[in-house]
């Protein structure tokens, strides 16, 4: 079994299957002017976007390229130096670099970058990019680049020779070598499309959305898209139609031109001029979006930004009937360019024109787990099960409460106890009663053995938390302890039918304090008023006082042994607490029993008492007390002399032979 | 996201605010001022449904007493995006407060036409006349393009400027401003038809509210008439700008949003500080920018929350109300797909029934999803029945990277809370949807429309993008079968 395997996060382990990639033995020939993308370009991918980078390299992967396109990742808040990514079913390491200059100084054979920066950051980071003369192509993901700032990056890229794809956009595609970013969607859509090899269709389209769909129509209609890009719904967009259509003219695998514009921007107009000059030949089919315009009585700013007529010449309609005049195919309405596409398909390869070639089997790709578990096609037993809160919806769950009830309905800590240690709402005076024991445990003064832990903690220059845990560790069955001891003794008792005189006598023969019995002050009349409290809530509030009423009965055999064996505040609220669980109605007898034997008494004296640890803390810190040293005079030394017989009071012989 | 337009006030407050701030591009032939322009004085007045007419207008003398001072006269005009408001009747010159305020009174939360649009005026602007003989009047207009920024100048402003285009003289401003024309070039390109006199004071004022429009992110600026009255001994001018009219680039708000504010916080309009006004805290000195809707589209309710759920999310939310009586809705995904279903819906000729434009894209979650399904629905249902009964298109390309079943998910949970109202009103569903996960996102929504009892007709990536739009609207059938899961 392999172990289930990270994309991303750059943990590796002696397992994985890592395949690594030498640079080209030899330079490459320079490839043709026209071309923007071959089956040897390289790329940077600006920005963390692993699901991207991934979608490239399954893309070179069935495209059946020798090295992935994306040569490293440049994302400068990393720390991080390799991203881990599949190739097929093997794994490979890409560089994550936190400059643009070490990105460049490690890979001379990157001309492309896909910037993936935010509208905000996007202008600086492709500016930067384009001071180095290896870029040749950019392409700008980023939606909402301000038009001044993309104009002065157009401005730029125009005079290094920078051919700019986007703003706005998705990127582009170029089946059998390049795809840019998120381009033709997921795997099982780009084999749909058969964009894993070229055919004879190059299409340029202002939305990156309709592109895919033009893939789709592409496809299905004639041999395939040999290349297309999506030049971005902006104002300014960096290249237009006219910049890409030029290369499809030039290229010879390149057949049929499509072209897919838009109300707005007077671009289309450059393309029915270089139809008119002869510059441009190959057949177009076209189709400007948004007719509708027109039609509507007001204007209306449609999704893209630049797609809003300023004249009469930018609208849709205008284009349309232009375009139509200059011989380009223009449809009846978007929905028959299908029809058209494949007219002229069967035309072309009628006349030779087009040689449909044999279709290449597909190589699989295997499918990401997380993707195929979203698609309920795989399962596997889980490492962990949590049944008391959910955060991955909406809203924050407690045990099925939305976070907003708890406040809307006020339930307090007592509710949201009850919600996640019991996984149910109990009734308000049992929440109340919660809360009352949490006030009641929060301190008992500096002197107690882990309020004095906490402050020695504090004093030594500990932070917050060791403080509090110096002092939580403190209990146990000694310190704290009572609450779980005193209800397991007075219920094994009761349960088993022990008079309370019985019960004091059993215990007495077995040599046992009765855990909850007892103050080194308070007595009979001298009352613990903590403990009146909780008498006085739970007699007015619970529904049975059993067990309660048993502990009294034993104090009152103990007292009159001796004075200050009372039912102590551990033990009333410990015996208080089962009457609770037991009488309530929530719980079965069974999971009752179930929560004394998990310790929840215990949770709830530490959970009260860590308020006062950290009451401690803060004093200490506040009163800027220095190192505790506790004086010499206070401790007796009784140490062993050594070679003298005797004093054997603190050391012990152990015989060796 | 994109080029808004902005209001007149605003737009005022901004050239005014930034005229002498803004670092100009090349130095101008004038020394720059040692002071800093007074702030305008812009009444700005707004009507709302819930306020009283006079109530509003006599608040307007607390906040700019300015409009009390004696024998003071005014103009005072609409200022809701509404192009040449002379020729409309809506610009009231020369009155006295009185009656201006009389003048407002008869048009405030009243309808009106302009040219084919019928809109309500809500928002007016009252400013201090400036009198000034008519050769004073100058227009001038900025405009940007993919090369640079066109300046347009004319000598003869004014209400009749006429075609611009053709009589104005131009000259492009480069993107790249280390190319900006010299103080000659623009006077020689620009000023040709203008007295020598005033030559100084011209170019610099355009040079520095060229500056304005680069400092800024202007995308647009027109200033018509521009009145420059020059000094006895015709060495320097004071400069108007009587009518404005701008649009700002919203993209830039994190750039400019500071600017954008400062200009208009109520110290820099100049006005006195009222008593009592609880103050919100701002991002800004000043208050965020507002892009006000066309002259004669309020923005609903709905198309508010929607653009305030737009504005907070890196998914992008759009509604627009077209008709609300219409009998054709969308819910389409996809700034493209969706202007590809409006065209196939008016080129089906039911322009008239649409009743929305709207799109939902860049990956919106599924509870963004239900809100945005939930608002159109909503519309959709409280618009009276229709005999025929109504149309509704679930549509949207070949998703790039938005997970269909997951936002599909949202607009379920939307159909479900609707579902009696859908039956009752007589709704057809067509469904149109591809991209990653989509079989499970059709076979979902499939499945509720069956259990629910919905008129619904589900396609894949078979269809074309909107081809279901000649099926729902013309009857024509198709050989492509619907999906099947």
């Amino acid at each position: 079994m392999a172990p289930a395997a990270t994309t991303s996060n750059g943990n590796l382990s002696a397992n994985d299957n890592i395949q690594r990639f030498a640079p080209p033995s030899r330079p490459m020939s320079p490839p043709a002017a026209h071309t923007l993308f071959h089956e040897k370009t390289r790329c940077f991918v600006y920005g963390l976007q692993p699901k991207a980078v991934q979608g490239m390299l399954d893309f070179d992967f069935i495209c059946g390229r020798k090295r992935p396109s994306v040569a490293g990742i440049i994302y400068t808040f990393g720390g991080q130096f390799v991203s881990k990514m599949y190739w097929g079913t093997s794994e490979t390491l890409l560089p994550v670099y936190q400059t643009v200059e070490k990105a460049i100084s490690k890979h001379d054979d990157v001309d492309t970058v896909v910037n993936f920066a935010s509208s905000r950051s996007v202008f600086s980071s492709t500016m930067e990019l384009m001071e180095y003369s290896q870029i040749k192509s950019i392409a700008i993901i980023a939606e909402g680049v301000p038009e001044r700032r993309a104009r002065e990056i157009l401005y730029v890229a125009t005079k290094r020779g920078v051919t700019i794809i986007g703003p706005a956009t998705v990127g582009g595609i170029k089946p059998g070598c390049f795809k840019i970013g998120n381009t033709g969607g997921m795997m099982d859509n780009i084999v749909a499309s058969k964009l894993y090899r070229p055919g004879s269709v190059a299409y340029v389209s202002k939305s990156g959305g309709m592109s895919n769909e033009l893939n789709s129509i592409i496809a299905q209609t004639t041999d395939g898209v040999l290349e297309g890009v999506a030049i971005g719904g902006d104002r300014y967009p960096g290249t237009t139609f006219i910049d890409h259509l030029l290369r499809y003219q030039q290229d010879p695998n390149c057949k049929i031109l499509v072209l897919l514009g838009e109300v707005g921007g007077v671009e289309e107009y450059r393309v029915i001029e270089a139809v008119k000059s002869g510059k441009i030949t190959k057949p177009i089919v076209a189709w400007a979006i948004g007719t509708v315009a027109g039609l509507l009585k007001t204007e209306v700013q449609f999704g893209h930004a630049g797609s809003f007529a300023n004249s009469q010449l930018e609208t849709a309609a205008q284009k349309n009937k232009a375009m139509r005049a200059s011989g380009i195919l223009v449809p009846e309405t978007f929905e028959e360019m299908p029809q058209i596409l494949a007219k002229l398909y069967q035309k072309l390869v009628k006349e030779g024109t087009i040689k449909p070639k044999a279709e290449v089997a597909v190589p699989k790709i295997p499918m990401d787990y997380s993707w195929a578990q979203e698609l309920g096609l795989i399962r596997k037993p889980a490492a962990f099960i949590s049944t008391i809160s959910d955060d991955r919806g909406q809203e924050l769950l407690y045990a099925g409460m939305p976070i907003s009830d708890v406040f809307r309905e006020d339930i307090g800590i007592g509710g949201v106890m009850s919600l996640l240690w019991f996984r149910r709402r109990l009734p308000t005076y049992a929440s109340k009663f919660l809360e009352m024991v949490l006030m009641l445990t929060a301190d008992h003064g500096p002197a107690v053995s882990g309020a004095m832990n906490t402050i020695i903690t504090t004093r030594a220059g500990k932070d917050l938390i060791s403080s509090l845990v110096a002092g939580l560790l403190t209990i146990g069955s000694r310190f704290g302890g009572a609450l779980d001891g005193a209800a397991e003794e007075f219920t094994k008792a009761f349960d088993k039918g022990l008079s309370p005189r019985d019960f004091v006598d059993t215990m007495r023969k077995e040599n046992k304090l009765i855990p909850g019995i007892g103050h080194r002050i308070k007595s009979r009349n001298n009352p613990d008023l903590r403990v009146e409290l909780v008498k006085d809530y739970v007699q007015a509030h619970f529904p049975s006082t059993k067990l309660l009423d048993y502990a009294l009965a034993v104090e009152t055999v103990t007292t009159s042994k001796k004075d200050n064996l009372i039912l102590n505040v551990d033990g009333c609220i410990a015996v208080c607490f089962v009457d609770l669980l037991r009488s309530c109605g929530a719980f079965s007898p069974e999971e009752a029993e179930d929560y004394f034997k998990m310790g929840v008494l215990n949770g709830l004296f530490v959970l009260g008492r860590s308020i006062g640890l950290i009451a401690h803390h803060l004093d200490q810190k506040r009163l800027r007390t220095g190192l505790y040293r506790h004086p010499w005079d206070d401790i007796s030394y009784l140490l062993p002399t050594l070679g003298k017989p005797g004093g054997t009071e603190g050391r012990v012989e152990v015989d060796m032979a | 996201m994109s080029a808004k337009a902005i209001l007149e006030a605003d737009g005022k407050a901004i050239v005014n605010y930034h005229l002498t701030r803004a670092p100009v591009i090349k130095p101008t032939p004038l020394k720059p001022s040692s002071t800093h322009n007074a702030p305008l004085k812009l009444a700005s007045l707004h009507f709302p449904d819930d306020k009283d007419t006079m109530a509003v207008l006599d608040q307007a003398e607390i906040q700019y007493p300015w409009l009390l001072a004696s024998g003071a006269k005014f103009v005072a005009k609409p200022d809701q995006l509404i192009k040449r408001r002379g020729k409309s009747g809506l610009l009231a010159l020369n009155k006295t407060w009185p009656e201006a305020k009389e003048w407002i009174a008869a048009r405030a939360k009243k309808s009106q036409r302009v040219e084919t649009v019928d809109g309500v005026l809500r928002q007016f602007l009252v400013e201090p006349l400036v009198p000034h003989p008519q050769e004073t009047e100058y227009y001038i207009c900025i405009q940007s393009v993919r090369e640079g920024d066109w300046i347009f100048f004319t000598h003869e402003g004014g209400v009749d400027v006429g075609d611009v285009d053709e009589k104005a003289e131009k000259l492009l401003i480069p993107v790249n401003l280390s190319q900006y024309p010299s103080n000659e070039e623009i006077a020689k390109t620009l000023l040709s038809k203008v007295p020598k006199g005033v030559h100084n004071v011209l170019v610099d004022f355009i040079s520095r509210l060229y500056a304005v429009y680069v400092d800024c992110q202007f995308t647009y600026l027109e200033i018509n008439p521009l009145v420059v009255i020059p000094n006895s001994d015709a060495t320097s001018a004071s400069v108007h700008f009587l009518d404005l009219a701008a649009k700002l680039d919203q993209t830039a708000e994190f750039e400019c949003g500071v600017k954008w504010a400062v200009a208009r916080s109520p110290a820099n309009l100049g006005l006195p500080i009222l008593k009592g006004g609880s103050e919100k805290v701002q991002v800004d000195a000043g208050p965020p920018m507002e892009f006000p809707a066309p002259f004669g589209r309020e923005l609903s309710k709905e198309e508010a929350y929607i653009a305030e759920m737009d504005a907070k999310t890196g998914a992008s939310l759009k509604l627009t109300i077209l008709n609300s009586q219409g009998r054709v809705w969308t819910l389409v995904a996809g700034g493209g797909a969706s202007v590809v279903y409006a065209d196939a819906i008016a080129s089906a000729g039911f322009a008239n029934e649409l009743a929305n434009y709207g799109e939902y894209s860049g990956a919106p979650t599924e509870t963004q999803t239900f809100h945005y399904a939930k608002t159109v629905f909503d519309l959709m249902l409280r618009a009276p029945q229709h005999e025929q009964g109504k149309v509704l298109f679930i549509g949207g390309g070949i998703a790039n990277f938005t997970n269909v079943a997951s936002t599909f998910k949202g607009v379920i949970r939307a159909l479900r809370e609707v579902a009696p109202l859908l039956v009752e009103h007589k709704v057809q569903i067509w469904v149109r949807r591809a991209g990653p996960n989509y079989q499970e996102g059709l076979k979902n929504i499939k499945n509720v429309g069956s259990e629910l009892g919905l008129d619904m007709h589900v396609y894949g990536p078979d269809m074309h993008v909107s081809g279901i739009v000649p099926l729902a609207l013309l009857g024509k059938k198709s050989e492509i079968p619907e999906f099947s899961g």
